[in-house]
């Protein structure tokens, strides 16, 4: 199964790998929601939709039907 | 020559101060006005700068990137793109907060390629030490090819410096600081050589954006070089990717951030506001303090302006030649204007509570918490403000439904919206409270008439939930579900900034519902106080010989006399023929009356009574309330605002579509009358209904 951001658990990092440019609107890129960039789960909403994300350092919240288009690649964090 | 005033344009994504740095740099200097045709605020302000210069200073709407998603961003493009427009800025300063920087510039790189002359305002910067910020600005400026004022609009720190900067608009850099149209190098070089004397990036704007500029011209570029668009958007990807390049490589150089020193403020609070269950808790326990405050806290003032209007009105009476002038400015003019001034308090307050709601970033949380209920309704998150906007006034709510990205969702907001209880209701609901609840207090501090109060703002908020599911239900169209929403950073609101919107509000509310109340009152009165025919002409003998058998006083005689010449002016044959319409919802002619002329706004319900007793009622009672109080319906001798009569009209007000701004707005933003008239229908059946159930089970 590919890993988007919606199947991130909560702090969590991730980099941006790919998505269909037809459904991500193009206000999430400006945001800074681009292949290469970071993006981190901060919150999950009270009923598990939407998601509060740290994309490149905006903080924004989608929905997830919109995150799990955006195909990511988990950070592992070395302690 | 006549030194002439630079323009100079603020612009920004928004949430990074941008009002607070124009109300700075105008202070109270400004006009608040809509741009032509369109309802978008079109905020300008003065402001003396050194070396005896004057600036116009513009207040764009706040935007995100030259990309526009709605008429409110359509407009900073309109006006950046026409050079001969007369506001089209000298000079463009470009907002950003120092915390975001990164996707600020965007938007800055953007202005840039328009070639005009602009400085990087940096706000906020008195957060940088605490945030372990710290920049190259020498750097920096070289990079971007402009001036950078570090300012702190929250501190008022570096304004004046912003201002010195200002003044030597004429040697700052109009040069772009990347050049984007490596992204498809054939595409833009044959556009260029196409339309060698344009500005490549304004071309650009014109074949991806809806923006009138060269009409002619713009079907020329778009038929030879428009794309599908999914092409265009990736164009435009690629272009957002080119200069995300360009910020990352400018500021890996001038940007450091000490991530050890900062401390998560933010995490903390989010974690509790966004609980699922304290975030809702939160939430109502927030919107309960606004009511019950709107109640008890401005009763104070509503009573002293309340009482200060019929001293005055008494004083004009006693004072003033005794004639028609005389009588029209104490009885139609002063209560009229009496009627809406005592509004003040209450709305100030509301939007008070809203501005506070909004300046916090608590807004944005209350979105994100509410989104996946909301949606269940058909509605989205972002329907949440429109609804809270919609207790102050239904106008800007539905402005504010612009940012809803889905259609359906968009449309769905806009009709429900009217719904919710309104500043409008407040003085109708007010009165009648005041007149058919008792005031006591339950449970000890729970004020019986603040809960009514807060009761119909629920069953305002509720109705707007179940008609938004019905129509979802009903209604077929599809759309993709577009939803970002920023979550601002915490801040504590500026005194300055939320005065400023709240005496900007409520004079703007004041000054128009004022004008339409002052005009109806007059007419109001005039209807009232003349009459055709005999009956009108001889009331006194009429009444006078009909009472020569009882023993009545003067003031009797007088008052029946008066009450006579009432029922059979303009306005009681008017509200004599209405009435077995409304008598089964419990009201006489003349709240029939006041109904009427409410649907034009609905705050006019009490102008209306209160012009309508002053002219027919006895002379003891002063203020409004203890007027319709002493009120007796002449044929069952009962109370006329009796609790059966008055439950049926709180009612109705909570549902009928009284408000003509409302339908033109409604008009404006659905770009059709279906709509509007859908709603005007549908609202007054409805509310004619509710009530007369209540009224029939009540008596």
């Amino acid at each position: 199964m590919r890993t988007t951001i919606s199947s991130l658990r909560k702090n969590e990092k991730a980099i941006i790998k790919d998505f269909d440019i037809d459904i991500i609107p193009l206000k999430l890129l400006e945001m800074g929601c681009l292949p290469g960039n970071t993006v981190q789960l901060l919150q999950i909403a009270p009923f598990g939709d939407p998601l509060y994300l740290d994309v490149n350092g905006s903080h924004v919240a989608i929905r997830v039907e919109t995150a799990k288009e955006i195909e990511v690649e988990l950070i592992k964090i070395v302690l | 020559m006549v030194p002439q005033n630079i323009n100079v344009a603020l612009i920004g994504n928004p949430n990074v101060g941008k009002t607070s740095v124009f109300n700075q740099l105008t202070g109270l200097n400004q006009q608040v006005g809509n741009y032509p045709g369109i309802t978008v605020e079109k905020k300008i302000g003065f402001c003396k700068l050194p070396h005896n210069i004057k600036a116009n200073i513009l207040d764009l709407p706040g935007t995100y990137s030259l990309n526009a998603s709605s008429i409110d961003e359509n407009v900073v493009i309109e006006l950046l793109l026409n050079k001969n427009d007369k506001l089209y800025p000298d000079v463009a300063l470009v907002v950003t907060d120092v915390e975001n920087l990164k996707r600020n510039l965007l938007l800055f790189t953007q202005i840039k390629d328009l070639e005009i002359p602009t400085i990087l305002v940096i706000n906020m910067a008195d957060r940088m030490e605490s945030k372990g910020i710290s920049l190259d600005i020498p750097f920096l400026e070289e990079q971007l090819k402009t001036k950078i004022a570090l300012v702190s609009s929250r501190k008022s720190l570096g304004i004046e410096e912003l201002k010195e900067l200002i003044v030597t608009y004429k040697s700052i850099s109009a040069e772009p600081c990347l050049n984007a149209s490596v992204i498809d190098k054939e595409y833009f070089n044959n556009l260029q050589n196409a339309f060698p004397d344009q500005l490549l990036y304004k071309l650009w704007l014109v074949i991806t954006q809806d923006v009138n500029f060269l009409n002619l011209e713009r079907k020329e570029i778009q038929s030879s070089f428009t794309k599908s668009h999914t092409e265009l958007k990736r164009l435009q990807q690629k272009e957002t990717i080119k200069r995300y390049q360009f910020i990352n490589d400018v500021l890996k150089e001038g940007l450091s951030i000490d991530s050890s020193v900062a401390r998560d403020f933010r995490s903390k609070l989010d974690r509790v506001l966004t609980h699922k269950f304290w975030g809702y808790i939160i939430f109502f326990v927030i919107l309960f303090v606004i009511f019950q405050s709107i109640f008890d806290w401005s009763s104070i003032p509503m009573d002293f302006i309340d009482s200060s209007f019929a001293t005055l009105s008494a004083m004009a009476a006693e004072h003033l030649p005794a004639g028609i002038l005389t009588d029209l400015i104490s009885q139609g003019i002063i209560p009229g204007i009496g009627g809406i001034l005592i509004f003040i308090p209450q709305i100030a307050f509301l939007f008070l509570f809203i501005s506070i709601l909004e300046e916090s970033g608590y807004m944005s949380r209350v979105v994100f918490i509410m989104d996946k209920i909301m949606r269940r309704f058909g509605l989205s998150g972002k329907s949440v403000v429109p609804l809270i906007s919609g207790t102050a006034c239904a106008i800007p709510a539905i402005m504010a439904t612009r940012n809803i990205e889905n259609w359906k969702e968009r449309l769905i907001t806009i009709l429900v919206t009217p719904f919710t209880t309104c500043s409008a209701r407040l003085p109708v609901y007010a009165i009648i409270i005041a007149l058919v609840i008792p005031n006591h207090r339950v449970l000890g501090f729970l004020n019986l008439q603040g809960l009514t109060l807060m009761l119909l703002y629920l069953l305002g908020f509720g109705m707007a939930i179940f008609s938004a599911y019905v129509l979802n239900k009903v209604m077929k169209i599809s759309g993709k579900t577009f939803f970002v929403v920023e979550m601002p950073n915490y801040k504590l609101p500026l005194f300055k900034n939320v005065a400023i919107n709240v005496i900007e509000k409520t004079k703007a509310f004041i000054l128009g519902a004022g004008k339409i109340i002052l005009a109806i009152s007059i007419v109001l009165w005039f209807l009232a106080s003349y009459g055709p025919g005999e009956k009108f002409q001889n009331a006194e003998s009429i009444i006078t010989a009909q009472e020569k058998n009882n023993t009545v006083s003067n003031t009797e005689l007088e008052n029946k006399i008066a009450s006579f010449k009432l029922e059979n002016s303009y306005i009681g044959i008017m509200g004599k023929s209405i009435e077995p319409v409304i008598a089964p919802l419990g009201y006489d002619w003349k709240i029939g009356i006041a109904i009427i002329s409410s649907f034009a706004a609905r705050e006019v319900f009490v102008g209306t009574l209160a012009t309508i007793y002053s002219v027919g009622g006895s002379d003891n009672e002063t203020t409004i309330k203890n007027k319709m109080q002493a009120e007796i319906h002449p044929e069952t001798g009962l109370k006329v605002f009796n609790f059966a009569t008055g439950i049926s009209l709180l009612l109705f007000y909570a549902f009928a579509m009284q408000c003509a701004s409302t339908i033109a707005i409604t008009k404006k933003e659905t770009n059709s009358w279906k709509w509007p008239l859908g709603q005007l229908i549908f609202m007054s059946t409805f509310a004619y209904l509710v009530a007369l159930i209540a009224f029939q089970i009540l008596k």
